[in-house]
């Protein structure tokens, strides 16, 4: 079975979101990049389903070079192979990311994947849809905000939470299917693993996506208004549990 | 016209359909459109009255016999084929499961730009709209303009306030029986599985006690699970005491995990990222018990006590267990 893995690389904000003078992005300088926890599952799913029922498990993202990172980190999950469609820093709407994922995954593989598995939403833009587009233009079946898989003789037996309980999905493969953390417990990588991927070769290719007038653009970012009025210090240590009880009583009143 | 999908419950609409329908509504007048819903499923027929003290003049229920259990490539089909009947340019869905899916198809077969997690939109002069929408689960906002012949919107969360129409409407209530091939129903639900109901849901809690990296071990939670049920609350964890294998996931509160809205959050041992504050942004208060006066969440709670959990906590209950 041929397995892939989409992920997006996202910078790994703390507090604090700072943006650059124009509005345009994250103010990076001294952050480190990440991708969704969603995508971090989709990448144990890939490497797990394969180690049942062998194959090959494949990372492929669009973005700028420094995008190997989130590729590598891939890989030290024991990912076989990754791939880059490489970018500018600019981020692509999503009706371009999918068009270019979706002619990547053609280009990749002649015979094509089994199982293509998405994040259920970016950690940055979350426009919940980009897999959902892929899968219209490789007319895969989708299947999204998946917390339950299996793979059996060719089918996904996907479940979804609904309020209470699941609903269970079963589709042919191929197809697309967007996870949600929970999913799995995405494994840590060893120090081996990390050396090992820090030496494997990445595929970059160019990618290529329809133009087309309007669509989503985005105009600027603004960081919401916090209330950053320090806390009311109640004390330190047990000397304030005397203070905790009395708000708990007397302002919120659950005792 | 602007179409808006609703979902409902044999006849009651969903509360984030009716906040969607709010923001259709909106863009309605300000477009001096008209406003109409589709709906599917079981006594969808019944949604006329309450739609129309929202402004709804007409409902489409959409029927066929092979919708019994919900299909989404059948469903975004369906909204197609019957905004292309009754002319619609601008489709709206509540930010669900169903709503952004269903919508992301309705965006394949129009080619049509989708924006989600929308705040407001505003028409500018060129019929194009700006608006605003979350991004990094609403710690980040985007102001974005949508362009094209249709534009597609869900709705962000608790954001539209859902109040009835100053005129209300007595909407048309008709079937809509589409002309939809076997093989969008390749993807359906082929049953559901209930789960065993345990506890007090995260999302449903009036007290919530989180514990983070702070807490140090799965078995520290023990101290967080006694406070909880003297306050007649849940436990509620970070990320990263989820990825120590602490807690379950179902636990996490945040971006990728639970929203809760209790009336207050103790926040034991969390540094207060913005990941987990998108999380608990709902509560109505913030007490953080953390040994570091630097922490982010000191700067975002209501009222913080500096300290070691493992001091202040054991002592809290021992205070509550003598006064119950
Ligand atoms: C896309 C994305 C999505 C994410 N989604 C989520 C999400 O849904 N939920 C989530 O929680 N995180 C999420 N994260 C992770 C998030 O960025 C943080 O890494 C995480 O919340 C940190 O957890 P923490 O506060 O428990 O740990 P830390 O940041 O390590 O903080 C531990 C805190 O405990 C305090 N402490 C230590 N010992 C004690 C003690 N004995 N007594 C009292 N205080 C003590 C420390 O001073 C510190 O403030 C996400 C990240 C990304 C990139
Ligand atoms: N630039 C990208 N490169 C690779 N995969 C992506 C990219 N953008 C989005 N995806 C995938 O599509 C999913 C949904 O993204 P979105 O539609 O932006 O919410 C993500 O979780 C990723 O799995």
């Amino acid at each position: 079975m041929k397995v892939l893995a989409c992920i997006k690389r996202v910078p790994d904000t703390g507090a604090k979101i700072v943006l650059t003078e124009d509005e345009q992005r994250i103010d990076t300088s001294g952050l480190g990049f990440t991708m969704s926890p969603h995508e971090e599952c989709a990448i144990e799913e890939a490497v797990a389903q394969v180690e049942t029922h062998g194959g090959s498990a494949h990372v492929l993202t669009l973005g700028p070079p420094e995008a190997d990172e989130q590729l590598r980190t891939g890989l030290a999950m024991q990912a076989d192979e990754a791939t880059l469609l490489e970018t500018d820093e600019e981020e692509w709407s999503p009706r371009a990311t999918a068009d270019a994922l979706a002619d990547g995954i053609d280009r990749l593989d002649d015979e094509g994947f089994d199982l293509l598995l998405f994040g259920n939403e970016s950690a940055d833009a979350a426009n919940y849809q980009v897999a959902v587009r892929v899968a219209s233009e490789l007319g895969y079946p989708c299947v999204t905000g998946i917390k339950d898989l299996e793979v059996e003789d060719g089918t996904a037996i996907a479940k979804r939470e609904i309020s209470g309980g699941e609903e269970v999905y079963e589709v042919d493969l191929p197809a697309v299917v967007t996870v949600k953390e929970g999913l799995n417990e995405p494994r840590y990588a060893s120090m081996r693993a990390k050396m090992q991927a820090r030496r494997q070769e990445i595929e970059s290719v160019e990618p290529r996506a329809e133009t087309r007038a309007g669509g989503l653009e985005k105009v600027r970012l603004e960081a919401p208004e916090t209330d950053d009025s320090p806390a009311e210090i109640l004390g330190e240590g047990s000397e304030a549990v005397p203070e905790i009880v009395e708000i708990l009583a007397e302002e919120v009143e659950v005792v | 016209m602007i179409l808006a999908l609703v979902e409902h419950d044999k006849g009651t609409p969903e509360e984030l359909s009716l906040e969607a329908l709010a923001m259709a509504r909106e863009l309605a007048t300000a477009e001096g459109d008209s406003l109409e819903a589709v709906a599917f499923g079981d006594e969808a027929d019944a949604l006329g009255d309450e739609l129309g003290e929202y402004g709804v003049e007409a409902v489409h229920c959409v029927a066929h016999h092979h919708l019994e259990r919900y299909a989404p490539d059948a469903w975004a089909e369906s909204v197609v084929q019957l905004a292309s009947e009754r002319e619609a340019k601008t489709i709206t869905a509540p930010g669900t499961d169903r709503g952004r899916e269903v919508l992301a198809r309705v965006g394949t077969s129009l080619d049509a730009p989708m924006a989600t997690n929308c705040l407001a939109v505003d028409i500018a002069d060129d019929g194009a709209y700006e608006l605003r929408r979350n991004r990094w689960g609403g710690s980040l906002i985007e102001h974005a303009r949508l362009d094209g012949e249709h534009k597609l919107l869900t709705a962000a969360e608790h954001e539209f306030p859902i109040e009835p129409a100053a005129s209300p409407t007595e909407p048309s209530v008709s079937t809509f029986e589409p002309d939809v091939d076997d093989d969008l129903f390749a993807v359906q639900v082929d049953r559901v599985e209930t789960g065993d109901e345990e506890g007090i849901p995260l999302g449903e809690a009036r007290v919530v006690v989180g514990g983070g990296r702070g807490v140090g071990s799965a078995e520290d939670y023990d101290q967080l699970e006694e406070l909880a049920e003297l306050l007649g609350g849940t436990v509620g964890a970070s990320r990263a005491a989820v990825n120590e294998g602490w807690r379950p996931h179902d636990d996490q509160v945040g971006q990728t995990g639970a929203k809760i809205s209790p009336d207050i959050y103790i926040a034991c041992g969390i540094s207060g990222a913005v990941q987990h504050m998108v999380g608990c942004k709902g509560a109505d208060t913030l007490l953080a018990i953390n040994t570091d006066s630097e922490a982010a969440i000191v700067q975002k709670a209501d009222w913080a006590v500096i300290g070691d959990l493992h001091e202040v906590v054991p002592e809290l209950n021992e205070v509550l267990r003598d006064a119950a």
